[in-house]
């Protein structure tokens, strides 16, 4: 097991067992602690694929703006000791095991396939690189990114107007 | 690394994503988990992207799209988060809780 297999299991097991806290955790700030930690692993799975440009917008847009937006918001509410009513037991476990059947189905279904035995790179090859990205963002998909300004502008109206006091 | 540690890593947490969703009545939580869905996605994106690039390696940006739509998936989810935490600070301003039972309302 080289060094590249080792830090893979290592961010698999972190990314799960932080992902489990997200939904297990009573208290809703420790589920943003989880999902921090879960986007810090994805990262690093990033870094292990060298796809390093997306590494970083993942750090700075999900773990450095999201989540402070959610952590804004959490306490802004002061829903840290808010008890969660538990309406009842078998809604959850009914729940869990809808999710555990859909893991179960597509697991099945990865089996027979033809793509599950080609390699990912790891480490080297140079399209996740910022100069790669980039020179392709701004030449075949120039137009798309300037819509996605258009979006960031309708999402900044729609929620200074939704937000408002009326 | 084979593909399909990776697809499983991502059903994984698309699966955690789904049972959060179904099982907890905190909004923001919800919310939380739809979060982690979309980003388990992007994992895979990232990783069928590197697969291509090993297997079609002609072209040297073989493969360089699928990072890009991870990107633009990253840029809608900025958007969608400002929107729905605006709504959950609406709907907490209307009826002091954010359990989505609540949102039921709308059947009536």
């Amino acid at each position: 097991m080289n060094i590249t297999q080792l830090l893979f299991w290592i961010l698999t097991v972190i990314a799960i067992g932080s992902a489990l806290m997200i939904v297990t955790s009573k208290n809703p700030v420790y589920s943003v602690l989880g999902l921090i930690v879960t986007f810090f692993a994805i990262s690093g799975h990033y870094i292990l694929m060298n796809a390093q440009f997306l590494a970083i917008v993942n750090i700075i847009v999900y773990a450095g703006a999201i989540m402070v937006l959610f952590l804004f918001v959490i306490m802004l509410m002061n829903l840290s000791r808010a008890t969660e009513t538990l309406k009842n037991k078998w809604l959850q476990i009914v729940g869990a095991i809808a999710g555990s059947c859909l893991f179960l189905v597509l697991v099945a279904a990865l089996k027979n396939t033809e793509v599950k035995k080609n390699l990912v790179e790891m480490g080297t090859g140079d399209i996740g690189l910022v100069k790669s990205l980039g020179r392709e963002l701004f030449t075949t998909f120039v137009i798309p990114f300037e819509i996605s300004s258009v979006l960031f502008l309708s999402a900044m109206i729609g929620s200074v107007v939704i937000g408002k006091k009326e | 690394m084979p593909i399909n540690y990776y697809i499983t890593l991502a059903l994984c947490l698309f699966a955690i994503g789904v049972v959060g969703v179904l099982t907890r009545r905190n909004a923001i939580i919800v919310f939380m988990c739809i979060e982690l869905m979309l980003n388990a996605v992007n994992l895979l994106l990232v990783a069928f992207s590197k697969m291509h690039h090993l297997t079609k390696g002609a072209a040297a940006t073989a493969g360089s799209d699928g990072q890009l739509f991870v990107f633009f998936i990253m840029v809608v989810a900025a958007a969608e988060v400002s929107v729905g935490l605006a709504i959950i600070v609406m709907m907490y301003r209307n009826v002091h809780s954010i359990n989505i039972n609540f949102l039921n309302r709308l059947k009536h």
